[in-house]
């Protein structure tokens, strides 16, 4: 019976991975970035959650309400800035940016708050479960995650394919030039897709530290599990990419049902072995990048 | 695949077309460089037992920084997984010690199963591109720390001490060491320097100019990335060794930490990415930088990789590309120029084709 709890828990984290890749496909799709900062963003919002919140008084589930929109304003101004001014250099010198950013990032927060562990303190609701089984348990938290993840998923489907400026942002990334040619800003659209994704690694930073303790260190991981998310589901694939959270979530159950210690090696022998027999993943478009 | 039958036939048919290598002249740098080696090797009898250990360092920096370049400044691959191999090559001297060998004499066989294992690892991460490939290369390296982390016959998580070197006085230690790494990081440089001045350098070069011309002139770019690919990881390969011998420990969270990677890539931006001084101007910057910030914990990296960030996108040349774009100096001439031919009895006749065969392999 822990095996089908193993599962279960697996497809839970597997949701919370859908929400952190999200962002991470979403740059990649429109930008062509690869943003290896995108774990330590996370990071960063569980900082900024634990510093604000006391100051708004609000209760900490709602942490999102400050951090989100923070994030995506940050979001626009760094791709405005600095990421643009990389892009136009050329793919290479995104991927050279965004890990010294990453590093950067890192020991700052070092730096800033030691490197002990801190977390989102919800209080008891984070002890609160549905018991289907005496020994299968769900927790609310981790529910709601899953719920959020598949909202935000579906959101960014109807966005990029029923509004105006989702059809822009799907313009500017199938062809830059052309769309630059009837007359849109792909510069303000880029902003637009950056504030998106940083708005949803902001969601995603949040859960993580209601879930567990996140440290400065902590990023790289966040960015790891994230991006085998993606290539599992198969890149270009949003909800491939939820499909592939939920892989690397389950495998990494279960490899931690075998021995605690093999939980991330699971994932990674996982991903590997996608790579080895299907490199453009579950649901992948054919050409793989 | 004949790598000094390649580079003279370039050069015989450079010469008639007035195309020369950068340098006036190779036997004058060929005696610097060998000057400067001797006096290097001289340094444990010059300067203090700290300032050696720096050098050596140094050394282990250089070696890992040429690497990369060579990945990502020639071959166009950006890993940020190169810690795989360090840590790699650390544990492989650690597993040889145990068995009785001699710490030392284990680096280069540690390097080279280090290449060994770098092939299996090349046929899975070459399947993505571009940052795919970056991160795919990461995951690798975390998947070897974790798998050498749970093996507790050697060390486990909190490492373990080389064996062996207890025999040798403090001081024939640290000269021991040091030349190892001198020896290590000269072999490094000039495999670095050989491969591209041979036809593994023209395919590269060509594939950085442009990679569709390249492959429909016959160019066998996926081999030479894949060449790149092994040299690379023997490179670090024995960086991480000399890593295992000088500190006689090896943690996995250590030696498989990213931060060798993003010391590897920074010191290659800020020095100059695509030339071999790079790395050498880029790890003397980091180390001077490190002296004068040791007491400020991770201050250094911060101050480093903002000024690598800043310099990927305003300065992609690094400071030694920037400081010689008109001064066409190169220590390491790997490249060509185009010009008219100094003196006319220079200008041979132009060969006979070469056979398709030889200019295809």
């Amino acid at each position: 019976m822990s095996w089908v709890n193993a599962v279960i828990q697996g497809i839970m984290t597997g949701g919370y991975y859908a929400l952190f890749a999200c962002g991470l496909s979403l740059l990649f799709g429109v930008m062509g970035i690869i943003n290896l900062a995108h774990g330590d963003l996370a990071v960063i919002a569980g900082y900024v959650a634990v510093l604000l919140v006391p100051e708004t008084h609000l209760p900490v589930v709602w942490s999102f309400l400050v951090v989100v929109p923070i994030f995506a304003i940050g979001g626009y101004v760094l791709q405005r800035t600095l990421l643009q001014a990389s892009l136009d250099r050329d793919p290479f010198t995104t991927l050279l940016v965004t890990f010294g950013l990453s590093v950067v990032a890192e020991n700052a927060l070092l730096e800033a708050f030691s490197s002990n562990g801190q977390s989102l303190n919800i209080g008891s609701l984070i002890a609160y479960s549905f018991n289907p089984t005496s020994t299968i348990s769900l927790s609310y938290l981790s529910l709601v995650v899953l719920g959020v993840a598949v909202v935000v998923l579906g959101a960014l489907q109807l966005f990029l394919s029923r509004t105006s400026t989702g059809r822009l942002v799907r313009a500017v990334a199938d062809d830059t030039e052309a769309a630059q040619l009837v007359g849109v800003n792909y510069r303000h659209i880029f902003g637009i897709a950056a504030a998106i994704a940083f708005a949803t690694v902001a969601l995603a930073g949040i859960a993580n530290g209601m879930y567990t303790e996140f440290a400065p260190t902590t990023g790289p991981a966040n960015l790891l599990f994230a991006f085998e998310s993606v290539v599992i589901g198969g890149i270009g694939s949003l909800w491939g990419t939820l499909v592939g959270g939920i892989v690397l979530g389950v495998a990494q159950q279960i490899g931690a049902q075998i021995n605690p210690a093999y939980q991330v090696l699971a994932g990674h022998v996982v991903f590997l072995a996608v790579l080895a027999v299907r490199p453009r993943g579950l649901f992948g478009l054919r050409t793989a990048p | 695949m004949s790598a000094p039958a390649g580079a003279e036939l370039g050069s015989k048919g450079a010469a008639a077309r007035g195309v020369t290598r950068g340098a006036r002249s190779t036997t004058g740098l060929g005696a610097l460089w060998v000057a400067v080696v001797a006096l290097l090797a001289f340094m444990p009898y010059l300067v203090s037992q700290a300032d050696t250990s720096i050098l050596l360092n140094f050394f282990v920096l250089l070696t890992m920084a040429t690497m990369w370049n060579l990945l990502a400044g020639y071959a166009g691959m950006v890993s940020i997984g190169q810690q795989a191999f360090v840590g790699l090559g650390a544990y492989g001297v650690l597993v040889l010690a145990d068995a009785g060998f001699n710490p030392v004499a284990a680096i280069p066989v540690a390097a080279v199963m280090c290449a060994a294992i770098s092939l299996p690892i090349s046929l899975l991460v070459f399947r993505l591109r571009g940052g795919y490939f970056a991160i795919a290369t990461w995951v690798v390296a975390d998947a070897a720390s974790l798998v050498i982390s749970s093996n507790s016959s050697i060390g486990g998580g909190t490492g373990k001490t080389v064996p062996g070197m207890s025999s040798l006085g403090p001081r024939a230690f640290e000269e021991v060491t040091y030349w190892a790494a001198l020896a290590v990081v000269v072999v490094a440089v000039g495999l670095a320097y050989a491969l591209l001045r041979s036809r593994l350098g023209l395919v590269l070069a060509a594939v950085r100019d442009n990679e569709v011309g390249a492959r429909s002139a016959g160019a066998r770019v996926a081999t030479a990335r894949r060449i790149v690919y092994l040299v690379a990881a023997l490179g670090c390969g024995a960086a991480g060794a000399l890593l295992a011998v000088s500190q006689l420990n090896v943690q996995p969270a250590s030696v498989f930490g990213v931060q060798w990677s993003a010391e590897m890539i920074f010191v290659t931006m800020i020095g100059g990415i695509g030339t071999i001084e790079g790395p050498v101007l880029g790890t003397i910057v980091f180390f001077l930088l490190q002296q004068n910030l040791a007491h400020d914990g991770a201050w250094y990296l911060i101050i480093f990789g903002s000024l690598a960030v800043a310099i990927a996108i305003w300065a992609p040349r690094g400071l030694w590309g920037t400081a010689t774009s008109r001064l066409r100096v190169q220590l390491f001439p790997v490249g060509y120029h185009v010009g008219r031919p100094r003196r006319t009895r220079d200008v041979v006749p132009e060969p006979p084709a070469a056979p398709p065969a030889a200019s295809t392999t």
